[in-house]
């Protein structure tokens, strides 16, 4: 992508702004007054160790969790309060980590269901794109979604969101469980559906995963902001790392 | 038993079978994608066996445009009650699942007093299948026959419906994970409430359609709804093929019964139910481990 194209989609200014959400399971807390945003056609990936409210984030603004308090706003529009199904018809694609994908239909069947037209009128992605994106699955359309190695699974959860034309994808740690080959088809993937022009939340303890992918990142501990920055800068001072990545 | 005699109950009981399927199919479709066992199910049966009373008898319309008001009236009715209350209780606790649907029968069942009282009612054949057909060594009543093929068309456009169109994808999807389906775009809660309200219709059909092989009672719906509870286990919970051949064993077992040992015709579905729970717990098709 070239640097003016950039510009000028930095230009249109935030797409989402999740403006100092707070998020509760029950009684228990998990995010503190988050904040970030993402411009069109950017890639952002949120890092930090287990249990620091990635995956919270996520749920957060596709409206599995809603947030007791703080806006999320998506195209100058407070999405807080939406139910799942009007967000996701709103633009936003959500792929979990743990894939969700329906064990007892196939492949296809997965893909399916999740069929859409894009907020903006697009069918961008229909089953010759994804399948194209994916080969492997074109050849295990008619397996059930149960068998599926974790890979495969993988893949298909990324494609079956795609199958909705989201114009913002949510992608919370893909590269979870996967053997290293693998890992790096699927940066290859995500690096693609980026030059697509499709925004991108990347939530990620792989670190070299989302160097390669990001324009910038923002680590979270214990359901807080506590760095913004490039992948540059974050490679520029090793301490960050240390303080808040390291085991 | 001559040949004659045993073609004549096989022939009940598979009527018996079908018409206990259309209604137990309505029940398990329910219970499959919203895990709510509905109580009132056997009350939505009775309801459409005195709508066709009504809709037959005081208006003199046809006995098909009453089973069609039937269908729509428990349809109807099932909605508002969905999207009024019983979409307050999905994901709270068996227990007040099943007091609510217990007591939508006890006001159901106080309604139908008010409307129909409590005098018994029969509503009679159709017109063109009073009748019987001969096959020779027997003679088969046409009424029978009608319900023996209404049932296979019921069950084949469900699976058709269920398996084999988009519609019945995101049902099956919604058995499996609500909450991912509604991060796809689905709107979850009217999935259910559709699932809600063609399950319903179903136990109207099925009531309409027995209105003129049974008697028109109050506490007609407490019997079938016991008796849907044996057919759905006896298939496993969920399947649509496990109703059907639960039906089958239901209605040949009820029949062969009734014939062979009645001192003991009111325990053997029970006693069916018991075996096939000792040797699968899970039902004929169902499987082990559910939700």
């Amino acid at each position: 992508m070239s640097t003016s194209g950039m510009a000028v989609m930095a230009d249109r200014g935030a797409d989402l702004a999740v403006e100092g959400i707070h998020t509760a399971y029950g009684l228990s807390q998990v995010l503190f007054g988050v904040s970030l945003d993402v411009r069109a056609g950017e890639c952002i990936a949120l890092i930090g160790r287990n249990g620091v409210g990635k995956t919270t984030t996520m749920r957060s603004i596709i409206g599995l969790t809603p947030p007791r308090s703080g806006r999320i706003v998506w195209k100058d529009r407070d999405i807080a309060h939406l139910g799942p199904h009007r967000i996701c018809r709103l633009g936003i694609g959500f792929v979990p980590e743990d894939r969700r994908i329906f064990p007892e239909l196939t492949v296809w069947e997965n893909l399916d269901i999740a069929r859409r037209t894009g907020a903006d009128g697009r069918t961008t992605w229909r089953e010759e794109q994804v399948f194209a994106l994916f080969p492997d699955l074109a050849e295990i359309r008619d397996r059930r979604g149960g068998v599926l190695s974790g890979g495969q699974q993988q893949m298909l959860t990324i494609a079956r969101t795609l199958m909705g034309n989201p114009e913002l994808l949510l992608l919370d740690e893909p590269s979870e469980g996967l053997a290293p080959l693998i890992v790096e088809q699927l940066r290859q993937r995500v690096a693609e559906l980026k030059a697509t022009g499709l925004s991108i939340v990347l939530a990620e303890q792989n670190l070299q995963f989302v160097m390669s992918l990001a324009d910038r990142v923002y680590i979270l501990e214990k359901g807080e902001v506590r760095f913004t920055g490039t992948p540059a800068d974050l490679q520029a001072d090793k301490s960050i790392v240390q303080q808040f990545l390291t085991v | 038993m001559t040949l004659t005699m045993f073609t004549l109950n096989a022939f009940y009981g598979l009527a018996l079978a079908m018409n206990m399927f259309i209604i137990a199919s309505g029940l398990n479709l329910i219970f499959g994608v919203l895990r709510v066992i509905n109580f009132a199910h056997g009350m939505f049966y009775m309801f459409g066996a005195y709508i066709v009373f009504t809709v037959t008898k005081s208006w003199g319309a046809p006995f098909f445009v009453g089973v069609l008001a039937s269908a729509l009236a428990l349809g109807v009715i099932a909605l508002v009650i969905e999207r009024l209350l019983l979409k307050h209780l999905y994901g709270r606790e068996h227990l007040m699942q099943l007091l609510f649907t217990f007591a939508i029968v006890l006001l159901m069942s106080d309604a139908a007093k008010m409307i129909w009282g409590t005098d018994q009612y029969s509503v009679g054949y159709p017109p063109g299948l009073g009748g019987a057909v001969s096959l020779g060594f027997v003679v088969l009543p046409q009424y029978q026959l009608f319900l023996c093929i209404v049932g296979p068309l019921i069950a084949v456009a469900l699976w058709f419906v269920v398996d084999r169109t988009r519609w019945g994808r995101v049902v099956r999807a919604a058995t499996q994970d609500r909450e991912m389906l509604a991060a796809l775009g689905v709107n979850v809660p009217m999935v259910y409430a559709a699932v809600f309200t063609a399950g319903s219709a179903l136990a109207g059909i099925g009531g309409a359609l027995a209105a003129p092989r049974v008697a028109l009672v109050p506490g007609m719906d407490a019997t079938i709804i016991n008796e849907c509870f044996i057919i759905v286990i006896i298939g496993g919970l969920g399947n649509l093929w496990g109703s059907f051949l639960g039906a089958l064993a239901f209605g040949f077992v009820v029949q062969f019964g009734t014939v062979w040992a009645p001192n003991w015709q009111d325990v053997l579905p029970y006693v069916l139910m018991l075996v096939v729970l000792i040797i699968r717990p899970w039902g004929l098709l169902g499987r082990p481990e559910v939700g």
